[in-house]
């Protein structure tokens, strides 16, 4: 249920509103960065035959 | 069974890997809890009424931006001694999450700040650090894009940390030693007189603890990726050279 916010209603969800779009940007770009250069090593180690246990 | 065999990049790879899934894990516990706990839950505060929610995501997102910089400084210091790739690789993964917990810390303060001090922003001693803070971690970041050779650029931004750390520790400690300005004291202590009401004691508590381990999982998640990335260039450079 939601609070009463009362006259602060658009401070606090202004501010959470803020913050949760700041972490899903950041959670969201460092999974995707992190998945495409997973691949890209993963195909170059395929390509050479050569593993070292980082990808 | 020494710390520093986690310097080595395949048995960082090893250890973190499986560690990753139970830190997210409890990562969203804490933030679900904490959050939903101070949001929901708390009551309005005497004098700032439902303004006081902001409290959950203000402090601990300033508490981090501040230790995401200390973490750069201890990361940078093993470089320069060790000369240990993989903690001059985790000081570039945490620059972009203290830069961000940085940007959270003054916009919700902004916001926060509108109706309480009747002003987005004023130039108070730790609003001005925090904001010298910020400009910190971007040129931290800009360096690191700027060089192009891993080694230089590891040494030049280990630089720009130790200077920049002045300002973490001013942002952190400038109301105690310049004129009081618009900014409250510590929200936590250990004087139990000059911490938060009780009833939003714990919250705030569970919350700080979920941006921590927020921190930690994406510094990880980062660092492994730096990681690969440099595998990937050396791969490529030695397939080019052959």
């Amino acid at each position: 249920m939601m609070p009463d916010l009362d006259r602060y209603a658009a401070t606090v969800l202004g501010a959470y509103a803020v913050t949760m779009a700041l972490l899903a940007l950041l959670v969201g770009a460092s999974w995707w960065r992190a998945v495409r250069v997973k691949r890209r090593l993963a195909a170059v180690e395929a390509r050479q035959g050569r593993r070292d246990g980082t990808a | 069974m020494s710390l520093w065999r986690y310097a080595n990049p395949a048995e960082f790879m090893r250890v973190s890997g499986p560690v990753l899934p139970v830190l997210w894990g409890l990562t969203a516990a804490c933030l679900l809890c904490g959050l939903g706990w101070g949001f929901f839950l708390t009551p309005d505060d005497y004098q700032q009424g439902a303004a006081v929610k902001i409290l959950f995501i203000h402090v601990p997102a300033a508490l981090m931006a501040i230790n995401a910089w200390l973490m750069m400084l201890v990361a940078s210091l093993v470089w320069f001694v060790r000369r240990h790739h993989v903690s001059a690789l985790a000081a570039r993964a945490a620059a972009p999450v203290g830069a961000t917990m940085t940007v959270i810390a003054l916009l919700t303060g902004a916001i926060w700040g509108q109706p309480m001090w009747g002003t987005w922003w004023a130039w108070d001693p730790r609003l001005t650090a925090f904001f010298v803070l910020f400009l910190f971690y971007v040129g931290y970041i800009a360096l690191w894009e700027a060089v192009d050779e891993p080694d230089k650029a590891a040494d030049l931004t280990a630089f720009l940390c130790l200077v920049g750390s002045v300002f973490a520790l001013l942002s952190r400690y400038a109301v105690f030693f310049w004129a009081r300005g618009l900014h409250q004291g510590p929200s936590l202590s250990l004087d139990s007189r000059e911490n938060v009401a009780d009833a939003f004691y714990w919250p705030l508590l569970l919350s700080i603890a979920g941006f921590v381990l927020l921190f930690v999982s994406l510094v990880l998640v980062r660092t492994r990726t730096e990681v690969r990335l440099r595998r990937l260039r050396a791969l490529q450079e030695a397939a080019a050279r052959a």
